[in-house]
């Protein structure tokens, strides 16, 4: 701190280990591709999709962890309220834009009322968060498969064809709010194209996370997660605190799960939040912060080196070795990462 | 002349480079009791730890000094080689297994076994117990004991005296003893049994048992014991026949060291006005419980609170500012402070120093900026900078940095910038960054719990010495909560004693240390 001297030791420890591992294996997949007759502009333009559709539900990791309710794991909450909030947009006849601002409008409620009891839930079970909430989400997105056959869709481009009820599992967005952000002010070079749109919506998000993070309220959530003693003894509600953050992460997972449709192009119901929270804990595993230290630059470096691992290695491994290896190093980055911050957690001995 | 059984000789012990133990010499004769006394913390615990081979002994680099027994050197360095040389002790904390009979317990893993088919194939660990032989063997060291305890009852039922009898009993079963350390054997015991068990201390002696004998009744010292030895802040500071020491010298001897000190001038506060009205409280502190506790604080004074640990003081600031289960009526300006919600008090200017540095105190993994700051920031809506007509309010880090630099200056804390993390530093300069944390809020009453426990001696005087400044230049009410008596002397005006969750009494500070020596170990304030 006090001494410049460039002491790259110190510099590794700072970055990580298992980043640089991630960083270097990153480098070497770009420079590869071009060898394997990848087209780079292409990569990139993957890259930088992937990451705009992404980038949010891992920002949703950020109250939570601050708070010190851990990682949440229990992002497919937040996934329902905007996918009801989305379905529900388009049952009632909104397309275009609008349809977007109209998903994000009725998602809301519901993000704070699931946030709420998510919350109510999370303070009764202290210190094992993390574990619980894994359950809850599996058990929401269960319950859901029920409710999604049993709530009364009528949208004929939403529900099945041949009964007329109960919703598709994929449904198109065409005409809707497909690539709405994707598409505004989008740079095009060539092959590349850049989604500005999307990254802008994430980018103020990012800015509203970070102000509230230098608000009273912001430093006093960080305390929270901090020491919560410490935080208890300066006169802070722990539990109104620890709520908050989980309606804020439940809102953002919501947001983000729109963002991902609006760019993916289909609504994706059933089974499929399922697996939405384990890349976003890794990816702002792999960002650099712990169960409890997060900061947007995790959120930005995390998201773009797991979207970059599963991007880049399906093409580049495919013409190398003509086999289809993305999903089993996906899984491996992913699980690895989970697997390496809950061992760092014992290790500092955090107090619950 | 009888025999040495035991000497310690030069016994010197360091955990973590504070010295806790300086050049102690202990010797035991053959059937002799000896009295070990002194004040908590002097090293009274750690002097037995090493002679019994505690384990935290050996994992914090062992001990320097020599010990012998029957004039041959012996190196203790695990409870087992204790056991072997013929040393046992009666915990304080009971080790009893719960599950386990009373019988179970005293002869554990000593088990008179008898042969079977099995044990003949596989070997002697698994030979049936001589169950018969076991109730027997248990029966007589029980007798020994001189109380009535059923052999055959799980330790888990037992009411808490015939636990502490029944760890006797298991020591004194074993055949090659030959010291006995007791550590307050009878603080939990009632006075009938308190007897009982000093009489069958006596008759153990009698059989040529060398035993330690620790306790805070000073009165069963004089009662049982042939000599007492006084340690104080790591010395022997006497050692003495007892036949030629009276109460009052032991606690002179425990508590007051020669003051050398500063004197507190003596300021005549009789007639401010009471600020804070304790009444009737109840805090639910595990293992500092207090029970309808009564005190008056007056405005501008520096009020101390002493007692031995677990007596119920630390119980009192942790209770009032919110963080334990609370009853009873705080009134301060003759407000009522609403004891379970922490930010009424704080609201009130009140502040609160805890005795838990690490664990309430500060904020470990964040910079000092942070701990200093944060708690000014919540109460007061300090350290903010407001926007859009002060509808967002977010830190203000450069007020944030001048506040932190101003106490680092202020009370010497030693950092390398204000943006350090707590955790990086000393425990005196941690303590330094709790103090200021309260300063920080201008708090018009301050509580301070334990402000010298566990920090070196320069550290102790700085923090003392910061406590009254802020007292005299602010006019701030102090309270301090303190377990050395000593300290509390330095600077209150007044000093309160709790005993059993009460105030046993309050003295002016100037009172003598036998005063208030008598109170901590429980006589009522008329009396001694």
């Amino acid at each position: 701190m006090n001494s410049k001297r460039f002491n790259i030791k110190e510099l590794i420890n700072d970055f990580g280990v298992p980043r640089l591992i991630i960083l270097g294996f990153l480098m070497l997949l770009f420079i590869l591709a071009p060898f394997v007759g990848a087209d780079l502009p292409t990569q990139f333009t993957n890259l930088f999709n992937r990451f705009s559709w992404n980038a949010v539900l891992v920002l949703a990791m950020v109250p939570m962890i601050h708070s010190g309710c851990g990682l949440n794991f229990g992002l497919p909450f937040g996934i329902i309220a905007g996918l009801l909030g989305g379905t529900i947009a388009i049952e009632l006849g909104f397309t275009g834009a609008i349809s977007f601002l109209m998903a994000i409008l009725f998602a809301t409620p519901f993000a704070i009322i699931f946030g709420f009891l998510y919350g109510i839930l999370l303070n009764h079970i202290k210190g094992g968060e993390m574990m619980v909430a894994t359950y809850v989400g599996f058990s929401a997105v269960s319950f859901m498969c029920m409710m999604w056959l049993l709530l009364p869709y009528h949208s004929p481009t939403m529900v099945w064809g041949y009964e007329g009820k109960g919703l598709r599992t994929t449904i198109s967005l065409e005409g809707f709010y497909d690539k709405v952000l994707s598409k505004f002010l989008e740079i095009r070079i060539g092959n590349f194209s850049f989604p500005t749109g999307a990254i802008l919506f994430f980018a103020l998000l990012s800015f509203l996370m970070w102000c509230f993070l230098r608000t009273k309220t912001g430093t006093a959530m960080t305390a929270v997660g901090s020491n919560p003693i410490f935080a208890k003894a300066s006169g802070i509600n722990i539990d109104k605190i620890r709520t908050l953050s989980v309606i804020m992460s439940t809102w953002l997972a919501a947001i983000g799960i729109l963002i991902y449709e609006q760019g993916f192009g289909f609504i994706q119901l059933y089974m499929a939040p399922f697996n939405m929270a384990l890349p976003a804990v890794s990816a702002i595993l792999i960002g650099g912060a712990s169960v409890n230290k997060a900061s947007i630059a995790n959120v930005i470096i995390g998201t773009l080196l797991f979207q970059g691992i599963v991007t880049m290695t399906p093409t580049v491994m495919n013409s190398m070795i003509h086999m289809d290896m993305s999903e089993v190093i996906r899984i491996i980055v992913s699980n690895g990462m989970i697997l390496y911050a809950l061992t760092r957690k014992t290790n500092e001995g955090r107090r619950a | 002349m009888r025999e040495n059984v035991l000497e310690m000789k030069n016994i010197q012990k360091s955990y973590f480079g504070t010295k806790v133990l300086h050049d102690i010499n202990l010797s035991l004769k053959e059937g002799e009791i000896v009295g070990l006394v002194g004040e908590n913390g002097a090293g009274k615990s750690t002097l037995m730890n090493i002679l019994f081979g505690d384990e935290v002994i050996a994992s914090t680099g062992g001990y320097d000094g020599e010990i012998k027994m029957f004039g041959k050197t012996v190196h203790i360095g695990s409870s087992r080689d204790a056991l072997k040389l013929g040393i046992g002790m009666v915990h304080q904390e009971f080790s009893l297994i719960p599950g386990f009979t009373a019988t179970e317990n005293i002869l554990f893993n000593r088990e008179p076994i008898k042969k079977n088919v099995v044990a003949n194939v596989f070997g002697e660990r698994l030979d049936t117990l001589d169950r018969k032989k076991m109730r027997e063997m248990a029966k007589s060291a029980i007798d020994k004991v001189g109380i009535k305890i059923d052999d055959d009852m799980l330790v888990s039922v037992m009411p808490v005296g015939h636990k502490q009898f029944t760890e006797i009993a298991r020591e004194i079963s074993k055949d090659n003893l030959k010291v006995l350390i007791l550590d307050e054997p009878t603080a939990v015991l009632t006075e009938k049994e308190a007897s009982t068990m000093l009489e069958s201390i006596k008759s153990l002696a009698s059989k040529g048992i060398a035993i330690v004998f620790i306790s805070h009744r000073l009165n069963e010292i004089l009662d049982v014991c042939n000599k007492v030895v006084i340690i104080r802040d790591g010395y022997v500071v006497k050692d003495s026949e007892i036949s030629k020491i009276t109460v009052n010298e032991i606690t002179k001897h425990m508590i007051g060291r020669e003051v050398d000190t500063k004197k507190r001038v003596s300021r005549n506060l009789g007639d401010r006005e009471i600020i804070m009205s304790i009444k009737n409280l109840y805090v639910d502190m595990p293992g500092e419980n207090v029970k309808n506790l009564s005190l008056d604080v007056r405005d501008g004074e520096i009020l101390g609170i002493g007692g031995l640990a677990g007596q119920g003081k630390l119980g009192i600031p942790n209770g009032i500012m919110g963080l334990y289960d609370a009853e009873g009526e705080v009134l301060y300006k003759n407000e009522k402070i609403n004891i379970s919600d922490p930010m009424s008090a704080l609201n009130k200017d009140i502040a609160f120093v805890s005795e838990d540095r690490r664990g309430v105190g500060l904020l470990l993994d964040e910079t000092l900026e942070w701990n200093i700051s944060f708690l000014t920031m919540q109460v007061k809506n300090k350290f903010l900078k407001r926007f859009l007509s002060k509808l967002i309010s977010f830190r203000d880090n450069k007020a944030i940095k001048d506040v932190t630099d101003h106490y680092i200056e202020a009370l010497n804390i030693k950092c390398t910038s204000s943006k350090q993390k707590a955790k990086e530093l000393s425990g005196g300069n941690q303590q330094k960054v709790c103090l200021a944390k309260a300063f920080a809020m201008q708090p018009k009453f301050l509580f301070v719990s334990e402000p010298t426990r566990g920090i070196d001696v320069g550290a102790k005087a700085l923090v003392l010495d910061a406590l009254k400044g802020y007292n005299e230049k602010y006019g701030t009410t102090v309270v301090m909560i303190s377990s050395e008596i000593e300290e509390l002397r330095q600077i209150c005006d007044r000093i309160a004693i709790v005993s059993d969750g009460k105030v046993a009494g309050i003295y002016d500070a100037s009172e003598s240390a036998e005063k208030f020596g008598a109170l901590m170990i429980g006589a009522s304030a008329g009396g001694m």
